[in-house]
């Protein structure tokens, strides 16, 4: 792999930045916030995401996408990471649409992956139960039913779950919480009879619900039944990776915030970042993004090359860059002293988005475990 | 690439005439080879195998060949380190002229200078120390006041240097030396002179790992041709910071993987496997196994990032401010290391002399321990690399 990006993907990263920072900079989400707004993110800017290529980057051509691979879609991230953008690109076009790929029938993919990509569809994945990511730790029921599976039990912090119009949840045919043997993906159409959901407020202003499925009928299988986990397990990897690339973004974004306001502020007589307390907490980050930046490049790059170390790959970016993130937010906040912890000042923004990304798809804890686990120790 | 593939095959025919056996083994550190006027070669084949190293100029692979490099392009280097590497063929030598005097010298020096210095430390006939530090200019370096005051052609140098790596080993010194005492940085030139020279003394310097690779160097009136002068007069802290970069980014490399480079070879997960136990695959104790997982993904990320950095300086260009990134991540981690050793082996990490309890290479493993605490001092300590970074890289104010 190459770390030097190739000239299509400088253009990719080039017209992200600049479509991102125009329309949707961070005042976009504390609108979104301040006015309860009903769907969660903008869906005019959604839909002018995906005339730009943005919702089907991972989707290959013959799917409507625009086949730019992970490594494209993870430049676009860092840039939404950078302005805390709230869209479907996590939810859909990375979780979703990675599913899909990696397990999905031949119709499963003509049928969604286009709506995908042209912006249409925005879908969803039902898969925690707990307040921490646990893949294989699913209670949620699926019998057979004739010629399909019925579905039964509740999921929580589904991204973007009250507002997808289809559903991918995964639920036991077989074995007991904990197994990884009996997991099966389901596509499910979040409107039919017995799914309940509903929307959790979340401290970062960006969406997720909890969704109750009573006696729900499955649309169909993704996959093969009981043989769901090894999907699973590999889309989550490919989330967690791209989710790393936009907690980049927003760390980057919040640390350069942070450099400059050292430079502005004025206390004792001189600017605050001559002071050799703040130099070297400053210094030392700068280092941690430094190594953030290889392990998600590396990362994206796995994926494309279909490499055998995804895995490792994905616990080592999460648990970097969620670390460096959560210690990222917390300094920026502490830096910028009083007018860090004002809700007018946007730094705020980043240190409640650091806690709940970190959360999402597995903690530093999770992913540090998980590293030791692949490695054999 | 086709011309690339051909020069891969040409290496590999050329590693398999020319690379002896026993260089093709793990290292024992008594057979480093480090050169010079009085070099002695305890196994006969680094003798052998440096000549032939040196005869294609592979010691120095991308210098040119004019000087007696090896006139590599990048990308034929990278295959040539690719192939020593995939034989596990030993450095056929270590020399501070190779990894930073040379560099130095091919940026600064006059072509006379070139041409005279730079085929001998290809050849490893000459073993260089460097002159930098002083008892009151440690990480304020541009406080220096050795002092080299001329008169007709000829430098008299008077003062003393401290922590002079193997200057009692050194067959020359690369030396900063102050040439007006009027200004601080703008007052330092570069000097090469021979250490035979009369008026130069060494003492070596006794640390806690019980090993002595430094010295204390003393000039007493040590007579040097100006011809050995390097650069123009009172531009020397130029060439100094530079070749500073060049020392850093050598040190850096000392905290990657998970392997350690004493003699029992063995991973932090495996010592500490074999002195904690193993419950379930997992090394037992839950609170060091964190550790060394930490350490280990740090140790990972920190060469995938050493490897992004090369790659993205050869597309566009500078690296200077990134060698303090290094410099300061990399040592932190070796000396983590080190650490977390001791936590993994207990008192098996703690002996001083080998015995019938503690091997050769435990006791390798406490002096390195002991040894890495200078890493993060060496070339410019941590704080003053956090320093630079502020300054060069985040244009934060003095």
């Amino acid at each position: 792999m190459s770390f030097v990006l190739n000239e299509e993907q400088q253009i990719l990263r080039d017209s992200a930045k600049g479509f991102i920072a125009e329309k949707s900079p961070v005042t976009e989400l504390r609108r979104l916030r301040d006015t309860k707004d009903a769907n969660g993110f903008d869906t005019a800017l959604w839909s002018q995401m995906a005339e730009m290529g943005f919702a089907g980057i991972i989707i290959p051509e013959e799917y409507g996408g625009v086949g730019f691979g992970y490594r494209g879609l993870g430049l676009v991230l860092e840039e939404a990471g950078r302005s805390l953008t709230a869209s479907p690109l996590v939810s859909t076009s990375l979780l979703c649409a990675s599913a899909l790929l990696i397990g999905g029938s031949e119709d499963q993919k003509k049928g969604l992956l286009p709506k995908i990509a042209d912006g249409s569809l925005v879908m969803a994945m039902a898969m925690d139960e707990g307040a921490h990511h646990a893949p294989a730790k699913i209670a949620a029921t699926a019998k057979k039913d004739g010629d399909s599976f019925v579905i039964n039990g509740t999921k929580s912090f589904v991204l973007d779950g009250h507002i997808a119009s289809k559903l991918i949840v995964a639920a036991r045919t077989s074995g007991k919480p904990g197994d990884t043997k009996g997991l099966t993906l389901f596509i499910v159409d979040a409107g039919a009879s017995g799914v309940t959901s509903s929307r959790h407020i979340m401290v970062d202003s960006r969406n997720a619900a909890e969704i109750t499925f009573n006696n729900v009928k499955a649309e169909s299988v993704l996959g093969d039944v009981d043989g769901g986990f090894a999907i699973l397990d590999e889309t989550l990897d490919r989330a967690r990776i791209g989710l790393s690339a936009e907690m980049l973004g927003s760390a980057l974004e919040a640390y350069e915030r942070t450099i400059e306001y050292l430079k502005e502020r004025k206390q004792f007589g001189v600017v605050i970042g001559s002071f050799q307390g703040l130099k070297h907490r400053a210094a030392k980050m700068f280092c941690d993004l430094e190594l953030c930046k290889s392990v998600v490049a590396d990362a994206l790059s796995a994926i494309d090359e279909r490499r055998n170390d995804i895995a490792l790959s994905a616990s080592l970016a999460k648990s970097r860059v969620g670390a460096t993130f959560n210690e990222v937010s917390s300094e920026a906040v502490q830096m910028h002293g009083g007018v860090g912890v004002t809700d007018e000042y946007e730094l705020g923004f980043f240190l409640k988005r650091a806690r709940v990304a970190d959360a999402t798809f597995g903690n530093v804890a999770f992913h540090s475990q998980r590293y030791a686990e692949i490695e054999g120790y | 690439m086709a011309d690339l593939e051909a020069f891969r095959k040409d290496v590999q025919a050329w590693l398999e005439q020319n690379c002896p056996p026993s260089m093709r083994t793990p290292m024992p550190d008594d057979e480093t080879v480090w050169g010079g006027r009085n070099a002695k070669y305890k196994n006969p084949e680094s003798k052998q195998w440096l000549d032939a190293m040196a005869s294609k100029g592979w010691t120095a692979p991308t210098w040119p060949a004019a000087y007696g490099g090896g006139g590599l392009s990048k990308d034929e280097n990278m295959i040539l380190q690719q192939e020593l590497r995939r034989i596990k063929a030993r450095p056929a030598l270590n020399s501070f002229g190779l990894w930073m005097l040379g560099p130095a010298l091919l940026e600064f020096a006059s072509e006379e200078q070139k041409q005279r210095f730079l085929p001998e430390i290809v050849r490893g006939e000459i073993r260089w120390c460097q002159g930098y530090s002083e008892p009151g200019a440690g990480s304020d370096l541009a406080g220096l006041q050795t002092s080299a005051v001329l008169d007709g052609d000829t430098y008299t140098v008077n003062g003393q240097k401290v922590w002079t790596s193997y200057a009692n080993h050194a067959d020359w010194i690369f030396c900063l030396v102050r040439t007006d005492k009027t200004v601080k940085h703008d007052g330092i030139s570069f000097l090469l002179f021979d250490m035979t020279t009369p008026g130069v003394s060494t003492k070596p310097i006794q640390l806690i790992s019980g090993y002595s690779p430094f010295c204390e160097t003393f000039f007493d009136d040590v007579k040097v041709p100006a011809g050995q002068l390097v650069g123009e007069l009172n531009k020397g802290w130029t060439i100094a910071k530079r070749l500073l970069q060049h020392e850093r980014s050598m040190i850096s490399g000392m905290g990657l993987g998970g392997a350690l480079s004493g003699a029992t070879g063995q991973t932090l997960a495996g010592a500490a496997k074999e002195h904690l136990g193993e419950d379930n695959g997992k090394v037992a104790d839950p609170v060091v196994r964190q550790h060394i997982t930490q350490h280990n993904m740090d140790s990972k990320a920190f060469a995938l990032t050493m490897r992004r950095v090369q790659e993205e300086a050869k597309a566009a260009n500078d690296v200077s401010a990134t060698s303090s990134v290094f410099k300061f991540f990399g040592t932190e981690l070796n000396k983590r290391k080190y650490e977390l050793l001791i936590e993994s082996m207990g008192t098996k990490m703690l002996g001083w002399e080998p015995d019938d309890s503690y091997s050769a290479g435990e006791i390798d493993n406490t002096r390195s321990w002991l040894r890495s605490k200078a890493n993060s001092i060496e070339g410019g300590t941590s704080e003053v690399q956090l320093n630079i970074i502020a300054k060069r890289v985040l244009g934060l104010p003095d």
